[in-house]
């Protein structure tokens, strides 16, 4: 798989062009913002009827990932489900799917805002995770110390190349923090010159693109965006 | 003859009524009635009269009379003109219209109280038939006149309209039904399209236009599509008439043609512009010139093809092919919109292509041989949203629903199967895997569909209609309160940078920044503007008219109408290469500097040619062949690569195409727009609204990964059923390259040239040349741009 080494923290982690963040030193593999049983959640609500098959997609590229890194530890990083009915609700095909992946590694599932109570599943229920120089957490917060890992925001970057148009799902970091993407199929993005990502990062900054090529450029690179799409 | 006071208004007037004005009085009780009748021929006066007579001096309460026009300003404009001979006749007739731009307290009261004669479109019809009240509504309900019907039958519009008609007839058994049409080529089809039996009534056609082709002191140029060669001629024939419109086919077209005339425009004539993009203001102040007669000519896009009354235009110039018959006879019949005064037009070709394009449809218009593809089948989107909105008046059970539905001429021929999927996708999402048992959007209750959560038909209503816009951004003057001047497409916008400067509304104006869902920009009053590509519909040209062409162009005896330099340009072609003909196919190869070329003249329309140009390359590169990229144009397709084709007929496998078709073009961009298109009109997403659209929340996704998801998960889904279905139409046009190699049934001509051959060399000029897309080159760009940037940031890649 594609992939893009960063370096935080004195840490080497390695930004997938999946979405996925990969901490060798720790075999430790972090997701953000899986958003399990969203389509359900909107048809409970009275809302559209989606292809309910967004569960099964992440959890298919989550199972690719894990089986290509092997991970001793995974770290979900909140709203990993849509709400805590979703967790409840799971599918017994799909919770066996989960409890398979889950079996034989530590699992840290990070609380998020939209399954803040502890899920109905195996594995570690925590509000924040820190670990080595790193803190684990769903939301990034204005006011941190060095090394924080988080998701919440689905930063997405457009690049201009010649004319083409490239919008992509992206990490974005600079010295101190480190935002993922959101690794679930029904998720939208911000763009990462909205404020609410803009004015957390400091100079410096960088974007890692997901997908191929997954690549790092300067976050003040991305061409000038509307709201989010 | 006519009863009082109507004769006596007649007379009034200096009129006699016009024989098919009797002839559908003398017809009113009949169920069903198609009229044709030309421009000007009082089509419109003949569609109220029968209602006028029937509602008399002293109507009843209740509504009487339902018309439904495409445009909302149509809608207007007709009851200001019914509204003088009401007044005269003293007749005592409320007529209200009704459309999107109605005010609330005007809507709230047409609930309750409804006029005599009500005036809307197909939307804001279907809107009413939704409430609760419809049956009291529109259970007196006497007729309906659908004005313009043949443009209504162009789109889904039409098919939501005849679902709404079929629904009227329940409510109110006695409603007869009148269709207005000018041009229609196939007036059965049509009747039928109407539905209730309908008979088709043609009135006297009028004289022969008054067409010509203008013969500019320079020959139009290769290539493009502006005319703007052609622009001191026009402001000349301008200044000869009292008042012309001047039709182009796009939007950007429009704006750098009218910026062209102004910069000829030495006596300083009063010239307008008018097209979809800009803002209601400015398109209405336009328009009030206009029947002030305060301007001499407008430049206009098809946002004026329809019949509102200018009343004293005696010219139409046509920029550009006309594309199609039909919409060609439509425009002309503008000029002396008066019974038999015959219409006087120019047509202006805008590159040589087009010389023989004009010649094409002049032949057709005097043969009075009309275009038209063929209807295809009810469209299953727009039944679902039909059967959406049902339920949110009342409850319905399904049989009932079935057979009424195919009481509409477009779904006559709907099977069962068909119904119930679409009633399925509207309950429970119609999913493989039955996931919302619990959540069904309807459910069955004692025989009967209703909604699960009657609350739902708010956010139902507000999805109501089959046109999706391309995702606008308004466009507006920085600064505070800065004056809206319109719209443009998102994806125009994007490829603005600050500082880049663009034609919009006949002015220069600088793109400053993006705000929020505002492009704002500055006036600039610089020469050369980066030219405003927000080009809207373009529209192919018709397979008449490109089989017409390929009649001229395989006739040397016919030649004698062209001009000089034309002759001159197909004597060169038949020397160096070979003439194209209609029951072959021509393919030409040949190189040029380090590049081979391969041109096909398939005279199958720009859709189907961009088509063709996808899967041809996509099989080129699967073979080795390095194909480099594509260009094409209604009567062409020219490919470029690095190897020579040895064998071009093996690339067009009818077999090859359509798998390429169902795999690979399955990823395509104008699958996904197709896809979001169908899930929008059935319902499956909410549109974008104005006002509530993407904020900038991250909770947004786009359909694209809806697409994917079903693709992969849910491949036999009713969904991708209908997106498969329209891309046999439409953007891609599959049909139409299906129906070019039955055309030639393996009658392959290859021609091996030595250099650029005569008839390819404007397809070099064409402007949207399309790079071979793909992983490798989009990796190698992004890549590119990746280094240059960190590079510039001063950090080592």
């Amino acid at each position: 798989m594609d992939a893009c080494d960063i370096s935080f923290c004195g840490e080497t982690l390695r930004a997938c062009s999946s979405g996925a963040l990969w901490w060798e030193a720790r075999r430790t593999l972090v997701v953000a913002d899986l958003h399990f049983g969203k389509s359900e959640r909107l048809a409970r609500r009275g809302g559209a009827l989606l292809p309910p098959y967004e569960t099964a997609a992440t959890l298919d590229r989550l199972a690719a990932e894990i089986g290509v890194r092997a991970p001793a530890c995974v770290v979900c990083l909140g709203d990993s489900f849509d709400d805590d009915e979703a967790s409840r609700s799971l599918a017994e095909a799909q919770r066996l799917r989960l409890a398979a992946l889950m079996a034989g590694r530590d699992w840290v599932w990070v609380a998020g805002n939209h399954d803040p109570g502890p899920l109905a599943l195996g594995g570690r229920h925590l509000a924040e995770w820190h670990t080595g120089p790193l803190a684990f957490r769903h939301a990034a917060v204005p006011e941190t110390a060095a090394g924080e890992v988080s998701g919440h925001l689905h930063p997405k970057l457009r690049l201009v190349a010649r004319g083409r148009v490239v919008a992509r799902p992206c990490f974005v970091h600079d010295a101190r923090r480190l935002i993922l993407p959101a690794f679930g199929a029904y998720t939208g993005g911000l763009w990462t010159d909205h404020p609410a990502i803009r004015d957390l990062m400091g100079p410096g900054a960088c974007a890692v693109l997901t997908g191929r090529p997954c690549r790092a450029l300067p976050l003040a690179a991305a061409s000038p965006a509307r709201a989010a799409g | 003859m006519l009863p009082e006071p109507f004769a006596g208004w007649f007379a009034r007037r200096g009129w006699t009524p016009h024989p098919h004005q009797l002839e559908l009085l003398a017809r009113a009780q009949a169920p069903a009635t198609l009229l044709i009748a030309p421009t000007g021929g009082g089509k419109t006066l003949a569609g109220f009269l029968p209602s006028l007579m029937e509602l008399g001096a002293a109507p009843g309460p209740g509504l009487h009379t339902l018309y439904v026009s495409p445009l909302k300003a149509l809608a207007a404009d007709i009851r200001r003109n019914l509204a003088a001979p009401v007044a005269e006749m003293g007749l005592a007739v409320r007529i209200e219209d009704r459309t999107g731009d109605t005010g609330q307290a005007q809507r709230a009261r047409q609930r309750t109280d409804p006029p005599h004669i009500l005036l809307t479109t197909p939307e804001s019809l279907a809107l009413m038939l939704s409430y609760e009240e419809a049956p009291r509504i529109f259970g007196g309900l006497g007729r309906v006149v659908v004005d313009e019907i043949h443009a209504l039958a162009e789109s889904k519009r039409g098919d939501q309209l005849m679902l709404g008609l079929a629904r009227l007839q329940s409510l109110a058994p006695g409603m007869r039904r009148v269709g207005l049409s000018a041009t229609v080529e196939d007036p059965p089809a049509l009747a039928e399209f109407l539905g209730g039996g309908a008979r088709v009534m043609l009135a006297d056609p009028g004289p022969e236009p008054d067409i010509a082709i203008l013969e500019t002191q320079v020959p139009p140029p290769w290539a493009g599509q502006g005319g703007r060669h052609a622009a001191r001629a026009v402001i000349d024939l301008i200044a000869g008439a009292r008042t012309t419109l001047v039709f182009i086919n796009t939007r950007a077209q429009a704006e750098l043609f009218f910026q062209a005339l102004w910069a000829e425009n030495d006596a300083d004539l009063p010239i307008g512009l008018h097209h979809g993009s800009l803002s209601r203001e400015a398109r209405a102040r336009v328009e009030a010139a206009m029947v002030e007669g305060r301007l001499r000519a407008i430049v206009a896009t098809g946002s004026l093809d329809l019949g509102i009354d200018w009343g004293s235009v005696d010219l139409v110039v046509q920029i550009g092919a006309p594309k199609n018959v039909k919409r060609l006879v439509q425009r002309i019949g503008r000029a002396n919109h008066r019974y038999n005064a015959p219409s006087r037009a120019v047509l202006v070709p805008a590159n040589r292509f087009e010389v023989l394009e004009c010649r094409a449809a002049l032949q057709a218009v005097r043969a009075r041989d009309l275009d038209g593809e063929k209807r295809g089948e009810g469209p299953l989107d727009v039944l679902c949203q039909h059967i959406l909105l049902t339920a949110c008046a009342a409850p319905f059970a399904a049989d009932a629903l079935y057979d009424e539905v195919r009481t509409a001429g477009p779904y006559a021929g709907l099977t069962r199967a068909d119904f119930d999927a679409c009633l399925g996708f509207c309950a429970t999402g119609g999913y493989a895997l039955r996931a919302y048992d619990r959540w069904q959007r309807l459910v069955e209750r004692g025989g009967k569909w209703g909604l699960r959560d009657p609350r739902r038909a708010r956010a139902l209503r507000m999805n109501i209609g089959t046109i999706v816009d391309p995702e606008t951004l308004a466009v507006r003057l920085k600064g505070r309160g800065g004056a809206p001047l319109g719209e443009v497409e998102e994806s125009f916008a994007a490829t603005l940078a600050p500082g880049d400067t663009f034609l919009f509304g006949g002015q220069t104006v600088r793109f400053e920044s993006l705000r929020e869902m505002v492009v704002e920009v500055t006036k600039n009053p610089v020469r050369d503007p980066k030219i405003a590509l927000y080009a809207g519909t373009k529209l192919a040209t018709s397979t008449a008219l490109a089989e017409r062409m390929l009649r001229l162009i395989a006739t040397p005896a016919d030649w004698a109408v062209l001009p000089g330099y034309m002759r001159d340009w197909l004597d060169a072609q038949a020397r160096l290469s070979a003439l194209p003909r209609p029951d072959r196919l021509l393919i030409e190869t040949y190189p040029r500097g380090d590049r081979q070329h391969l041109c096909l003249y398939g005279f199958a329309g720009r859709n189907a040619h961009q088509t063709l140009g996808l899967l041809v390359t996509r099989r080129m590169e699967m073979a080795g062949l390095e194909p480099l990229g594509f260009v094409a144009n209604d009567y062409a397709l020219l490919i470029w690569g690095l190897a020579s084709i040895a064998d071009p007929a093996a690339l067009l496998g009818r077999e090859g195409l359509r798998e390429g078709l169902e795999g690979w073009l399955g990823e395509n961009a104008v699958m996904k727009r197709t896809f979001r298109n169908v899930a929008t009109v059935a319902g499956l997403i909410e549109r974008n609204l104005p006002g509530k659209r993407k904020t900038g929340r991250q909770a947004t996704f786009s359909t694209d990964i809806l697409y994917d998801t079903l693709r992969r998960y849910d491949p036999g889904h009713l969904m991708l059923r209908i997106t498969r279905a329209e891309a046999g139409r439409g953007l891609v046009d599959f049909g139409r390259i299906e129906a070019m190699l039955a055309r030639a049934e393996g009658r392959i001509d290859v021609v091996r040239a030595p250099h650029v051959t005569p008839l390819s060399a404007p397809l070099l000029l064409e402007i949207g040349k399309v790079p071979i897309r793909g992983g490798a080159a989009e990796t190698r760009l992004i890549a590119e741009e990746a280094d240059r940037l960190l590079a510039e940031a001063g950090l080592v890649p």
